[in-house]
């Protein structure tokens, strides 16, 4: 009986040599590229007379400052217009492959790199984003880097790397309905808090994890991050190879045969030992509202603004003075009494077309709330042209939603999708820190059908209660 | 590039007294659209520096070059412009009890020394900092060692391979092309894996 673990087995096969200095030496599969963690990298290439040493395995798209209106006209800020020209350029000068707004297949880069079949179980891939964890949930293994190291993947198509520990998250139970892959991703973070996980890939699994479709195991698995676990996998299984198969870029014919043989051999071993291990029971679990300025700073929507009086110790009393006071939230207010301002449905978390699909259900054939402010922005073209093509965007529209352009848009706020100051947002997004999505914003991370009841509500609300129309 | 070794530092140090400080707070968002690496010290905890009393306008930590934070520093988005804007502003070292991977990772790619201590230890040096006018401690990484005047001694552990890059202050793209040969063998042997 084998004792190697999903990780060992991913590990191994990617270990050119093992380093003096006690790392490996780990080969790239696949570099995403993107507008705003590219630009230095390539100018360091540049300035040491170096090419990219594989164009072949390097894919490219804008996502992080681009607009999501107005897509015909020139970018109107210059800075954003600069870096957006800037990878065109690389694009070209380097001969890597861009998806830019014209090809049909821009978008999110964990949106596009499963669609278009580029990520592929047993694959090592990186971007210059922390929530590259997303491709873990096809058996890659898949994790954020600086520019720095995008530059030496551009240079080298490797990183030396110390291997991770590995720690297994068995999700046992079933979902109640109403209840999502999103909120699983916030119970994890619940249990392991945002640094229980550093140092460790996760694994997710259980009988939980083999019931999610791979958009909802992408859900979970992008979060990992959140709990300091730079990746995380699921062992790829049948409803991996039906979510492949066919894409642009998956093996073809006899390949496909042959590597779906292959991954079928991509999972721990009954005998494999792992560094942690935790069980998640989620039968009971309720929709879940951040409150805090942290993702683990999570209640069930049914519950209450915490007290920090109650807080395990005086730091984290401190935290969560300091969170309560920045979101405007007083302790003990029950959060399905909290107003609303903005809603944003979209980001690499939850901005799938199963996620747009989840929100048009609560919308359809409600209003928008006229306190409320409710954009939704497809992770990638491709998905706003599925919705597109099952009329998910008449429902929106009809409701009051705006309909936008792919990219990342307000979960960071990078282009002109950004709160105001004390203005409250529900967010299907992964980021609920100061600022994030604009200057004195306050987040609450749900999943997309709590948002889009919170939009016609105008305040949080339990869609396990949801009049569907 | 090959950077400036970085074997023994001493510095200011400035007491940053929150936990899981994220990369978004270490440099907002709307400072990424550059495309230099210079230049983002001026930015550096931009939202929090408009409030009057945060560490960093206190004219009694100018010039510091440690910064003394709380657990998981540098947690969040992999943006390695948080390590440059830092480094820009100045700082050498970060003194917490723990750091994120990804963070860490950044900071020791450019010369930036991460020291992982006791909560402890941590606490004392913040809270020396705050009350010792032009507090400073010596960060000693040929003997892992952080010290200072009032006879603190507190060793640290850092993996082999950070130590060696920070001391030696070598070039990781070198270091990789060094293994060019085993690189284009791998390449030939999986190339029905990676394509």
């Amino acid at each position: 009986m084998g004792s190697s673990t999903l990780l060992d087995k991913v590990w191994n096969a990617h270990v050119v040599r093992e380093l003096e200095d006690g790392r490996s030496l780990i080969y790239i599969d696949r570099h995403l590229v993107h507008e705003v963690t590219s630009p230095q990298a390539f100018e360091g290439l540049r300035i040491a007379g170096r090419k990219v040493r594989r164009p072949d395995l390097t894919f490219a798209t804008v996502d992080h400052n681009v607009p999501t209106s107005a897509r015909h006209l020139p970018i109107a800020d210059p800075l954003a217009r600069q870096q957006v020209e800037t990878l065109r350029d690389n694009a070209v000068r380097f001969g890597v492959p861009l998806f830019d707004f014209d090809s049909g297949r821009q978008g999110i880069v964990h949106v596009i790199g499963p669609e278009l079949g580029l990520t592929l179980p047993g694959t090592t891939i990186v971007c210059g984003d922390s929530h590259t964890s997303t491709h873990g949930a096809f058996g890659a293994l898949a994790f954020g880097i600086g520019t720095s190291e995008v530059e030496q993947v551009l240079a080298t198509q490797c990183l030396a790397l110390a291997k991770p520990r590995a720690m297994r998250v068995v999700f046992t139970g079933s979902l109640a309905s109403g209840v999502t892959a999103k909120d699983v991703a916030l119970a994890m973070m619940h249990r392991l808090g945002v640094s229980g996980g550093t140092g460790h890939a996760l694994e997710l699994a259980g009988p939980l994890i083999d019931s999610l479709s791979m958009e909802q195991r992408m859900t979970v698995c992008n979060m990992s991050i959140e709990a300091g676990a730079r990746s995380s996998f699921v062992a790829p299984d049948q409803t991996t190879f039906a979510f492949l198969e066919g894409r642009a870029h998956a093996p073809k014919g006899a390949d496909w045969t042959e590597a779906v043989a292959r991954w079928g051999q991509l999972k721990s071993d009954a005998g494999a030992t792992f560094d942690a291990e935790i069980t998640i029971e989620v039968s009971a679990l309720a929709p879940l509202v951040t409150w805090g300025t942290r993702p683990d700073m999570v209640e069930p929507v049914t519950g209450r603004v915490p007290d920090p009086k109650a807080a395990a110790s005086e730091g984290d009393a401190k935290a969560m003075e300091r969170a309560l006071a920045y979101m405007g939230l007083t302790p003990g207010t029950a959060l399905d009494t909290v107003p609303v301002d903005r809603v944003f449905i979209g980001s690499c978390t939850n901005a799938r077309l199963e996620d747009l699909r989840a929100a048009a259900r609560v919308a359809k054939g409600h209003r928008v709330s006229t306190r409320v402010r409710a954009l939704v922005v497809p992770g990638s073209q491709q998905v706003k042209a599925d919705a597109e093509r099952e009329g998910l965007d008449r429902i929106f529209a009809e409701a009051g939603f705006e309909w936008r352009e792919p990219g990342c848009s307000m979960c960071l706020g990078m282009n002109d999708d950004t709160l105001g100051e004390g203005e409250r947002c529900a967010s299907t997004s992964n980021r609920n820190f100061e600022g994030r999505q604009g200057r004195g914003g306050r987040t609450h991370l749900v999943s997309p059908s709590m948002a889009a009841a919170a939009a016609i509500e105008g305040r949080f609300t339990d869609v396990r209660q949801w009049e569907y129309r | 590039m090959a950077r400036q070794p970085l074997r023994l530092h001493s510095g200011r140090v400035a007491p940053l007294r929150r936990n899981h400080v994220d990369t978004d707070q270490i440099i907002p968002k709307q400072f990424l659209k550059r495309i230099e690496k210079s230049g983002f010290g001026p930015f550096l905890f931009s939202d929090w520096k408009r409030e009057p009393e945060f560490v960093l306008n206190q004219p009694k930590y100018q010039g510091a070059s440690v910064l003394a934070a709380g657990v998981n520093f540098g947690c969040g988005s992999s943006r390695e412009h948080a390590a440059w804007a830092l480094q820009d502003a100045g700082f050498t070292v970060v003194i917490a009890p723990s750091f994120a991977d990804i963070f860490r990772g950044n900071a020791i790619g450019n010369g930036m020394l991460p020291v992982a201590l006791p909560d402890a230890a941590v606490e004392q040096i913040q809270s020396r900092a705050e009350t010792t006018p032009g507090y400073c401690v010596e960060v000693d990484l040929e003997r892992c060692e952080v010290r200072d005047s009032f006879g603190l001694k507190e060793s640290f552990t850092i993996d082999a391979a950070s130590r060696q890059r920070l001391l030696e202050g070598t070039d990781e793209i070198d270091l990789i092309l060094k293994n060019e040969r085993d690189i284009a063998a791998f390449e030939q042997r999986r190339v029905d894996l990676i394509a």
